[in-house]
């Protein structure tokens, strides 16, 4: 009878088991929605291939061996606007330390894109997404969003919102490649 | 554990309220049940009841609980009846966030609805709970009793203790009458009503429908089912349900897709009944004005080569290209476009005329497209005449700091900072033109920029869905159904009939419902045998009123 009864306690044990699976999942995943499609650190960048201003293409996977300094943004967006000037001072010192910044305009007008790159010099690569694919494989939400990829084309970390000076220069380090930093 | 052991020496799990060999009742407690409720799992342990040790069982006997599911369902129903006190989060302008909206407009009751997620009733973690509770409930509830209810009908024995016969509501003892004769011809009687006889002994037991006891079960299974599907929704890749907002001449990627399709519009058309088109509509159209006839969305669906890189326009192939409809949706690889919305009249493009403030005449006219000014920001006019775009806000908010400012990319309120070039100025007059405004912020020119028309076009909405958890709840409600059915339509419905030694007969009924049915259905045979209509005690009851001293005393009326 004991034999019975574990092999009922077995049975029951099982059956909570795989309800209760069942109902954490569906509530983790409804708590946190939209959250869970997000590109998130750890996560493979998402490749892809856009035009810069000059009408050359930059694809991400090329840049594999370097970090790349990935921002989203928008012309109309201020938090954007208070960041492409830290991000242009800082490029010019982690170029030759293997850092990128490609800037990913989420597909204004090429007039609007190439003004405010020209008023703010900008001279790392200005892409347009015009057919707002790029933001759909990083599921970009609010506005400015940085990515940080290091040299193996992995996500560091996803920032939204504005970045101070110091944060920016942390962040470039932080997707240095090792080569480099040695070489130092 | 302890075992009940019957006086007829079969031996009965605990919890058992009815030998499960011979019929009489094992306990105090199930001989003072009404007949009815011990009948209805056939005198079995509950499982539920068996065991009260660990926190797996008592987790177990909480759900098993009927009481339990029911209080689960009542909690569900109010939480959802308050639901629907405030409108859903849904429903509310959705330039508000939910926070101050429910606070602003509803108070303090306002914000706790707010606070407890009922404005979100269908998303609320606790609400989840409560309808998984409901399934756990159900699930347990059932195979508590399904599983011994399915060992008890399959094991039936044909002769049952003389005690378990007189409980019966339908019970009659015949003195004399208990001949193998009278015996046959009941089994005739009832075997042309389709009943499956057995006959033991000198004992019957005539069934029939037995299926229509799992009808409940069958239409739980049916509930757990349709839950399942509910739950797949969650699962990436089951269910897309996304919003394109798509301008008229512009290719987006169909989000949900996984950036594999583009879509092209075309053009968005709007078509009302015209006076004339219809008697039917006239007189309508005369007090109502226009009613829509038409939402279309000429559309061009684009795939993207497998491996395409996101960004990349190369590798795309033309697969559809129609008129998406209401209710006519464009369909492609488990997805559907669905014609839900529209903006009407969008700028689109301004033209502008330089004119000369000296003749009050244009020197030459040029159109500026809002979403793409030409790159250069020039448009070059005739003789010598250009217009320089030095500065465009498309969504112009007013100044900061001397510097006009645009709130978002969209031309909602389009303002231009223009520098006119003339033979006379060749490096240009500056103006700042916005709508119904017109500004020379360095001093006074010789020429002007006046609004020469504009032209729109609209952006429409389409809903983008996929869902492959439908042919799931369609099966789970068709299974629900069919429960339902075969626990309404059909009765379980027995009769046992017993002689002795002394050739008495006794003849017992029972139904899970429809009393008078079964009643009616064994009439013939009961005839046929030569025997009166057995009682019904639940009517003698009724009609003498002091039935129940007489169910105490175990005495039942005896046909002589």
């Amino acid at each position: 009878m004991s034999k019975k009864k574990q092999k009922r306690l077995i049975m029951r044990v099982s059956i909570l088991a795989v309800l209760l699976a069942a109902v954490s999942y569906t509530i983790y995943s409804s708590v946190t929605g939209d959250e869970r499609s997000l590109v998130r650190a750890g996560d493979q960048a998402p490749d892809f291939i856009l035009e810069d201003l000059d009408g050359d293409t930059h694809q991400l996977s090329d840049y594999k061996g370097q970090g790349v300094f990935l921002n989203f943004w928008g012309t109309w967006c201020e938090p954007c606007k208070e960041e492409f000037p830290y991000m242009q001072k800082h490029y010019e010192v982690f170029k030759d330390q293997g850092v990128e910044v490609i800037a990913v305009n989420v597909g204004e007008s090429e007039f609007k894109v190439s003004n405010f790159a020209n008023q703010f010099g900008l001279t790392f690569p200005v892409v347009r997404d015009v057919n707002s694919d790029v933001m759909d494989a990083y599921s970009i939400g609010p506005l400015p969003t940085t990515l940080l990829v290091n040299s193996d084309g992995e996500i560091e970390k996803v920032i939204t919102g504005e970045m101070s000076e110091e944060m920016i220069v942390s962040y470039m380090n932080m997707i240095k490649p090792e080569s480099q930093e040695s070489s130092e | 554990m302890s075992k009940l052991i019957c006086k007829c020496g079969h031996v009965n799990p605990e919890g058992s309220e009815l030998c499960q060999a011979c019929g009489r009742t094992l306990t105090e407690e199930a001989a003072k049940r009404k007949t009815n409720d011990v009948m209805r799992y056939e005198g079995m342990a509950r499982r539920s009841q068996t065991y009260h040790t660990s926190i797996i069982d008592k987790v177990w006997n909480f759900f098993s609980s009927v009481k339990v599911g029911v209080w689960l369902i009542v909690i569900t129903l109010v939480a959802s009846a308050i639901g629907t006190i405030f409108p859903q989060e849904f429903f509310i302008p959705q330039n508000i966030p939910a926070v101050e909206y429910y606070e602003d407009r509803y108070g303090i009751a306002g914000k706790i609805y707010y606070v407890l997620g009922f404005h979100d009733l269908y998303g609320s973690w606790w609400y989840m709970l409560l309808v998984a509770a409901i399934g756990t409930s159900i699930i347990i509830a059932s195979l508590d009793r399904g599983v011994p209810l399915y060992k008890a009908l399959k094991k039936q024995r044909v002769e049952r203790h003389d005690s378990f016969l007189k409980r019966q509501r339908i019970y009659s003892a015949y003195e004399a009458k208990g001949s193998q004769d009278t015996l046959n011809r009941l089994s005739e009687g009832l075997k042309k009503r389709r009943y499956k006889v057995r006959v033991e002994n000198g004992s019957l037991l005539a069934e029939k429908n037995q299926f229509s006891r799992w009808g409940p079960y069958i239409n739980h299974t049916g509930l757990i089912i349709f839950l399942i599907g509910a739950m797949l929704r969650f699962v990436p890749g089951m269910y897309v349900d996304e919003m394109l907002w798509i301008r008229e001449g512009e290719t987006e990627i169909i989000p949900g897709t996984g950036q594999e399709y583009l879509l092209k519009n075309e053009g968005f058309t709007l078509e009302t009944y015209q006076e004339g088109d219809s008697e039917v509509f006239d007189e309508t159209i005369q007090r109502t004005g226009a009613i829509a006839k038409n939402f279309q969305t000429d559309a061009i669906l684009y795939k993207k080569d497998d491996n395409a890189i996101a960004g990349s326009t190369d590798n795309i192939t033309e697969v559809d290209h129609h008129a998406i409809q209401v209710n006519v949706p464009m369909k492609f690889d488990q997805f559907a476009l669905y014609q839900t919305d529209y903006i009407e009249d969008e700028l689109y493009k301004m033209s502008f005329t330089m004119d000369s403030k000296e003749t009050g005449e244009p020197v030459g006219s040029f159109t500026v497209d809002l979403f793409n000014p030409n790159t250069s920001g020039l448009y070059e006019l005739n003789d010598g005449y250009a217009v320089e775009i030095s500065g465009y806000y498309p969504d112009f908010s007013g100044f900061d700091d001397g510097e006009p400012q645009s709130v978002s990319p969209l031309p909602n309120n389009p303002a231009f900072l223009f520098n006119m070039i003339s033979p006379e100025h060749p490096d240009g007059e500056v103006a700042f033109v916005a709508i119904q405004q017109n500004l020379e912020p360095l001093g006074e020119n010789d020429y002007e920029i006046s609004f020469n028309g504009i032209e729109t076009r609209d952006i429409s909405g389409l809903t983008v869905r996929k869902d492959l958890t439908l042919w799931i709840l369609a099966l789970g409600g068709t299974i629900f159904m069919f429960g339902v059915i075969v626990g309404s339509y059909w009765n379980h419905r027995r009769i046992w009939i017993k002689t002795d030694a002394d050739s008495n007969l006794y003849a017992a009924g029972h139904t899970n419902k429809n009393w008078y049915g079964l009643k009616k259905d064994i009439a013939p045979a009961f005839e046929y045998a030569g025997l009166d209509q057995p009682d019904d005690h639940q009517e003698l009851k009724e009609s003498k009123g002091n039935a129940k001293e007489e169910d105490e005393s175990g005495t039942t009326r005896e046909h002589k």
